[in-house]
């Protein structure tokens, strides 16, 4: 599994992209040959990976929004930001 | 009618299918290269059948509309249609993802260019072997694979991201390791170990590609090695080989379920080779819309679900789950498409498959019959078999 850390600054990659698909009413991550279908948070994550932001700042900015603590929400992003590494649909830069 | 099983579409209360996920545009079958174990069919369409300009355009419209994501513009060589720019341009414009399949040979650095700056969305480029000679060898044209590194060093520098799909066969299947590495010294993000699938032109060489049980095997071992050395730097994705198979394959995600695919005429096609089932009407876009011709299209409705099914699928607990494996697999060795694909340990035609696999990669036999236009010398345009007789010898 990749390591992600705090001063990563993730993004998505040209042929990846986050639309939201009106005849099936959800949001998608589209990449080469594969579907992925992120919930609400997932989506909040993917957002927020704009190439600008580091995961410490995206943590804090969930942390903020979602009012939650920022240490479990750190963790989930972390696994989920290195599963997507792994999966090549984004680069942690 | 002949005495195939001819499954009845007619059900009381039919709910519309779920929309597709992804569309093969097959926008032209003229290409440099010849393999011979081209997904095309046997009889390609000519460049005066071509659909024009404008009615792929709607095609593509009619497809976003509908729900299709992906949007692979292949062939033949995509390329070789002189409006691929304005076509991409389209699909990107009403929201298409598009993936573009090429074989990399006659395509600028300025075409390329163009495409980019249209949007397209990712490319994925053919390589035959990683040994030079013999992918030309392969490809049945000197020079191809130079060209195919040189494309790929565009695409890099364009900043598209590039899969590379391998078509893996007898002369190549030694080489697996040595075809990642080079998918990685070519920059992709993803490759393809695609074992030959056996139809149209793979099932007329299907005695010069067959590999041993033996190859596929140790294949497989390289291939999750592999897969775990490069996790986070390459993602493999496999085809297996299904001859050599116990379960099968679910094809094209299930019949009418997931994909189509329009010909360069514009015939849609639920997968590549469905042509090969001759009994099957095949809606034109021209005649019809393309939603209308998903949604009720018999061709369409022929195999769609698990109605259709004999046993041993009817009562299988996988029948969801593979879908009875490919229709198109199971007329070319069982004769009858409604028959389970004999690729399952279930089917009373499993030792037929497993036979004839063992037999072809023994096969002395060295000369490929190459694709082109015509189809095979001295064949009918299209060979099936009609019977529902129990399995023959050969």
């Amino acid at each position: 599994m990749t390591e992600v850390s705090s001063d990563h600054v993730p993004k998505l990659p040209r042929g990846v992209r986050l639309r939201r698909d009106e005849v099936r009413n959800e949001w998608l991550l589209l990449a080469p040959e594969r579907v992925l279908k992120p919930n609400p948070i997932a989506v909040a994550v993917l957002e927020r990976c704009d190439g600008v932001r580091s995961v410490a700042q995206i943590v804090d900015d969930l942390a903020t929004a979602y009012a939650a603590p920022a240490e479990q929400i750190e963790a989930d992003v972390k696994v989920m930001l290195a599963d997507l590494a792994d999966k090549r649909v984004l680069d942690l830069g | 009618m002949n005495d195939m099983t001819v499954p009845n579409a007619a059900t009381a209360t039919r709910v519309p299918p779920p929309a597709p996920l992804g569309m093969l545009a097959e926008l032209t079958h003229r290409c440099p290269l010849s393999c011979p174990y081209c997904s095309n069919p046997v009889d390609l369409d000519k460049r005066s059948t071509e659909l024009d300009t404008e009615t792929w355009k709607r095609v593509f419209s009619e497809a976003a509309a509908m729900g299709v994501l992906h949007l692979h513009l292949s062939g033949g060589e995509p390329t070789a249609r002189k409006d691929i720019v304005e076509l991409t341009a389209h699909a990107v414009k009403v929201g298409l993802y598009t993936n573009l399949i090429t074989s990399g040979i006659g395509v600028t650095r300025e075409k390329l260019q163009e495409l980019a700056d249209a949007g397209l969305d990712h490319v994925q480029l053919s390589i035959q072997d990683a040994l030079p000679d013999n992918a030309d060898r392969i490809a049945g044209l000197k020079g191809a694979h130079e060209k195919k590194r040189v494309l790929a060093a565009h695409v890099l520098d364009l900043g598209l991201p590039l899969t590379i799909n391998a078509v893996i066969h007898r002369a190549n299947i030694e080489n697996i390791e040595a075809l990642v590495n080079m998918a990685l010294e070519f920059g992709a993000r993803r490759v393809e170990v695609a074992h030959s699938q056996y139809y149209g032109w793979a099932l007329e060489n299907r005695n010069m590609l067959m590999p041993t049980r033996e190859q596929v095997m140790k294949a497989a071992e390289t291939v999750e090695r592999l897969r775990e050395q490069l996790q986070g730097k390459l993602v493999i994705d496999a085809v297996v080989p299904d001859y050599y198979a116990r379960r099968p394959k679910p094809c094209v995600g299930g019949w009418g379920k997931q994909s189509l695919n329009v010909t360069p005429q514009g015939k849609v096609l639920p997968c590549h080779a469905a042509e090969t089932i001759t009994h099957l009407q095949f809606d034109y876009v021209t005649e019809k819309s393309l939603s209308e011709i998903w949604t009720n299209g018999s061709a369409f409705e022929a195999y769609r679900g698990t109605s259709w099914m004999k046993e041993p699928c009817t009562s299988c607990p996988r029948k969801e789950i593979d879908f009875g494996g490919c229709r198109c697999q199971a007329l070319a060795i069982t004769g009858d498409p409604a028959n389970a694909d004999p690729a399952c340990s279930l089917s009373p035609f499993h030792a037929k498959i497993t036979s004839l696999a063992l037999k072809a990669a023994q096969s002395g036999r060295d000369k490929y019959v190459y694709r082109s236009f015509g189809g095979v010398e001295g064949r009918p345009k299209v060979q099936i078999t009609r019977s529902n007789s129990a399995p023959s010898a050969g």
